[in-house]
């Protein structure tokens, strides 16, 4: 697609001088006066009962302003469902841990102090007895019928099960298949880890009833939404602010238990409280991710095509979980055949509640879809003897199948497996690899390739997602300021929407002021999550300025005594088309609007301002094909990865640095997961990695160079457009997990999912040799 | 409480404070000072987000006392550029490799870059990715701040 003036270019970002010189403005940097720091104390059993807590000692601690456990704040929480879900399987309400605990990092009392020194000072005064209970850490025990449960209340350990359900012929196609292939594909608990840990400032006016809050979050008005519920009050009495924030991922999508008690502290101390997570805290106790595995069988013609697959999936929520992050078996059933023509579809799923951390989103939180089949298509070429590109290429979804509807009836329109398919294989020059495999071999060197197709089910729109708003107006001085309801967490959201609205306005971006992240000045939205910015705000943007271009041309006609269609506009100036000197600037239409609206002809509204509410569909599908190369040290386990090749198709581009650097922070987020993260809890239910001395996140020393190639198919919206955030992370496992396996192939070692670190590796080979 | 008293030049002003002698360096700055710059992401030396210049030294803000920073001179995110509304040459690569995203952990990589090519003005990649494997960067996947560090180098000694 040729680029537009601004749409489309790698244009530097607007963020970024701030942030480069330590002027950014993150939670812990907001000051607000007389805020009291809060410190909890937080269980270090994984089960058991509070027989004892005692907090007279804490109360009457240097500084202390209060301390609160269940019996004071949990009598406060009204409601916590959140709108949209209303069937998730949701645990009790508790706020603190009450009676009992049922994770490590269970909050059991807030303690608010003068500052964070003296607060966790108190936390230490705090005299508690837990008297330990087996915990139920393991999906398969969790499911006996005689376990313990995790939340007694519910009655089961089994909140979400969807039985098995598919295609009425899909027995048939397995029976009369020339192969089946079957794996159970692990993802194993890691965790978003953003560099900015979580964190809260709540301010309740005991005059006005009205409650302030700034919040390290993903969505400011997702956060008003929820509070209104939590106090039982109207949204119009709680405003929330987003200061920058380091990083979400998915972790700052909902607010957590210890984010209500700061809330409900502040609302029964009557004065600001602040909480800012520790690290310890953040990997512990905030939430995690994955921890999920899927039974698969795909049935085979003697061609090589699929015609049948079935899959099985059970997920470990944890204890405590929120919304969006668990229930993901309805999420990824639709996806199960990912980028494949897969006639016959069967699945199931089942989520288990455990007494570990609960989870939160987490990029491409149904990402199992693909993580799945694209290691099932690697094991089922191996097992029929093809190679995975060719076994790929006989089955995926081609340009003369579009559109295409899945056996769930979802329809892709506008996508190309294929193509990235090839470019991708190009571009990592995939013959040329596979001789140098031999030949390493030849070496008793351990070279492998992997490779990851992945459909991404972009901008889901559906409840309070579904639609997204923007409000734009010209000011006095012919300036334009937006605002949208996202709160951006890196994703560049302001620089891109500048070019949007620049490209249909005809000004510079350095004209125009992007408002987010403010629950006061911004439409309701749903927040910046789910790639979904580029699709639903990028669209709400462009409808909102296409409307402000027509009532500035209409202004502009008359005072030009020209025809609307023969106007121009370009460089914050409006023309007749063909005689630049007949113009007038945008500084001097707001003049005419604001000042000399007598001026304005009968039926045209002296206004600058323009709102429209954009509503996508429920999916807006991007895609992408990820190779890589990697060489395994059998002696050591350790894994190096020499190349990584991402082909991908996001529609049209805004910015395509933007977009790279979307697609290398997920590609290394799934490198680090599958290679060095790793959440580990003893058989106590102890979290052993804890701080980042235990749990690796992958450095600049581990990651290669990511190249990438750029297929632009427009999606079916105005702006072409598709989402990508997620897909980075989502189809990078597989590809480095399929690589690992390529090279251990020859040594008899079989791969089925992650982790994939050194001991791992080392016990496979170990393993296979005996 | 035990306190201390404190001598401290910071971005070229002087200081003198009394600080709780358990107060740390990094705490000292964000709170004391209000210099908001030097960020926390782990409170235990790993992720380098706190990284600041002590005596023309790379050191972690978060693993001192302040008082440990007692006669020297701390140069942090704030005091590196010469005039406010510039970028250094190291910012500027940054931003023109999208070395950045979410800008957290930013601070800890620009102060980090500016010790490291002060002493190694023409490093190559394998030097520039052992010196960056210091600071944490969850956005970039590190491609823009290799790229930025390279750029920064090449713009120097041409």
């Amino acid at each position: 697609m040729t680029a537009g003036r601004f749409i489309g270019q790698a244009i530097t970002r607007t963020e970024d001088p701030r942030l480069l010189t330590g002027r950014g403005r993150y939670i812990a940097d907001v000051l607000v006066p007389g805020a009291s720091d809060a410190a909890f104390l937080r269980s270090d059993v994984a089960r058991g009962r509070i027989v004892c807590l005692d907090t007279e000692a804490a109360r009457s601690a240097p500084g202390v302003r209060a301390v609160y456990t269940a019996a004071d704040l949990n009598p406060l929480v009204h409601d916590i469902t959140t709108a949209g879900m209303p069937d998730a399987p949701f645990p009790p309400k508790y706020c603190l841990a009450e009676n009992d605990v049922r994770f490590v990092g269970d909050p059991i009392a807030i303690v608010v102090a003068e500052n964070r020194y003296l607060a966790e000072d108190a936390v230490e005064l705090i005299d508690v007895e837990i008297e330990p209970q087996d915990p139920v850490l393991d999906v398969d025990a969790a499911r006996d019928a005689d376990s313990e449960l995790v939340h007694p209340e519910v009655g089961t350990n089994t909140p979400q099960i969807i039985p098995p359900f598919g295609d009425p012929e899909l027995d048939q196609a397995f029976a009369d298949a020339a192969h089946v292939v079957r794996d159970t594909v692990v993802m194993h608990r890691y965790v978003q880890v953003p560099m900015e840990c979580r964190g809260i400032i709540a301010e309740w006016d005991p005059y006005s009833y009205e409650l302030t809050v700034w919040s390290s979050t993903q969505s400011v008005h997702g956060v008003q939404t929820f509070l209104a519920g939590l106090l039982g009050i109207g949204s119009n009495k709680i405003r929330v602010l987003q200061p920058d924030v380091g990083g979400g991922f998915g972790q700052k999508t909902t607010i957590g238990r210890d984010e209500w008690a700061v809330v409900l502290a502040a609302v029964l101390l009557g004065r600001p409280v602040r909480w800012i997570e520790d690290r310890r805290e953040n990997l512990t106790a905030a939430a995690h991710a994955r921890d999920e595995s899927m039974d698969l069988s795909v049935a085979l013609d003697g061609d090589g095509a699929v015609t049948a697959i079935r899959g099985e999936y059970i997920e470990n929520i944890g204890a405590y979980q929120t919304m969006g992050s668990n229930g993901m078996g309805a999420f990824l059933a639709p996806f199960l055949t990912n980028a494949y023509k897969i006639p016959k579809v069967g699945f199931g799923s089942q989520a288990v509640y455990t007494n570990t951390c609960g989870k939160a989103p987490y990029r491409g939180p149904f990402l199992m879809y693909a993580v799945g089949i694209e290691q099932l298509m690697d094991t089922a070429a191996r097992q029929i003897g093809v190679d995975p590109l060719d076994l790929r290429r006989r089955n995926v979804i081609r340009a003369e199948d579009l559109p295409y509807t899945l056996p769930s009836f979802l329809c892709y329109e506008s996508i190309t497996p294929a193509e990235t398919l090839d470019e991708a294989a190009s571009m990592i020059d995939y013959d040329g690899f596979r001789a140098e495999q031999i030949a390493a071999r030849d070496q008793g060197r351990c070279l492998g390739i992997g490779i990851s197709l992945c459909v991404e089910p972009s901008a889901i729109a559906f409840g309070q997602m579904g639609t997204e708003a923007a409000t734009v107006r010209m000011d006095f001085n012919g300036k334009v300021t937006v605002a949208i309801g996202s709160s951006s967490t890196g994703m560049s959201v302001a620089t891109t929407m500048k070019q949007v609205v620049a490209e249909h306005l005809g000004c510079s971006p350095d004209d125009i002021s992007i408002i987010q992240g403010d629950t006061a000045t911004t439409p309701y939205g749903a927040g910046t999550a789910g790639s979904r910015s580029a699709v639903l705000y990028g669209n709400a943007v462009a409808g909102a300025s296409t409307e402000l271009r027509s009532k500035l041309l209409e202004i502009a006609a008359d005072a030009l005594e020209a025809a609307a269609h023969d106007l121009e506009i370009d460089a914050g100036r409006v023309f007749v088309r063909g005689t630049t000197t007949k113009g007038i600037s945008f500084a001097e239409l707001a003049q005419v609007a604001y000042v000399g609206h007598d001026m304005v002809p009968p039926g045209t509204a002296p206004s600058l301002e323009a709102s429209h509410r954009y509503k996508a569909p429920t999916f807006t599908f991007s895609n992408a094909c990820h190779i890589c190369t990697c060489e395994v040290d059998v002696d050591t386990g350790r894994v190096t990865i020499l190349r990584y090749v991402v082909s991908e198709d996001c529609g049209r581009m805004i910015n395509p640095k933007v977009v790279e650097g979307q697609i290398f922070g997920g590609v290394v987020q799934g490198i680090g997961g599958v290679l060095y993260e790793h959440m580990v809890y003893d058989d106590d239910g102890n979290p052993l990695t804890s701080t980042f001395v235990d749990y690796l996140l992958p450095t600049a020393a581990e990651v290669p160079t990511i190249e990438v190639g750029h297929i632009e198919s427009p999606a079916p919206n105005p702006l072409g457009v598709k989402g990508m955030g997620e897909g980075g992370a989502i189809a990078s496992p597989a590809a480095v997990v399929n690589a690992v396996a390529d090279a251990l192939a020859p040594l008899g070692v079989k791969v089925s999912g992650s982790p994939l670190g050194p001991r791992q590796i080392f016990e496979m080979i170990a393993a296979a040799s005996d | 409480m035990h306190e201390m008293a404190l001598r401290v030049t910071v971005n070229g002003e002087r200081v003198s404070r009394t600080v709780e002698a358990r107060r740390t360096l990094a705490d000292f700055l964000r709170d004391d000072l209000r210099l908001t710059g030097t960020h926390l992401g782990c409170e235990h030396g790993v992720c380098g987000a706190c990284t600041v210049l002590l005596d023309g030294d790379a050191v972690r803000s978060c693993l001192m006392f302040a008082v440990q920073a007692d006669g020297a001179e701390v140069t942090t995110i704030e005091g590196l550029s010469e005039r406010n509304g510039e970028l250094t040459p190291i910012q500027a690569a940054f931003q023109a490799e999208h070395g950045l995203q979410c800008g957290y952990c930013t601070p800890g990589f620009v102060v980090s870059a500016h010790a490291f090519l002060a002493e190694h003005p023409n490093p190559s990649d394998e030097e520039i990715r052992d010196a960056l494997s210091g600071n944490l960067c969850r956005c970039t996947g590190y491609q823009g701040n290799i790229a930025a560090v390279k750029r920064a180098a090449s713009g120097s000694s041409s």
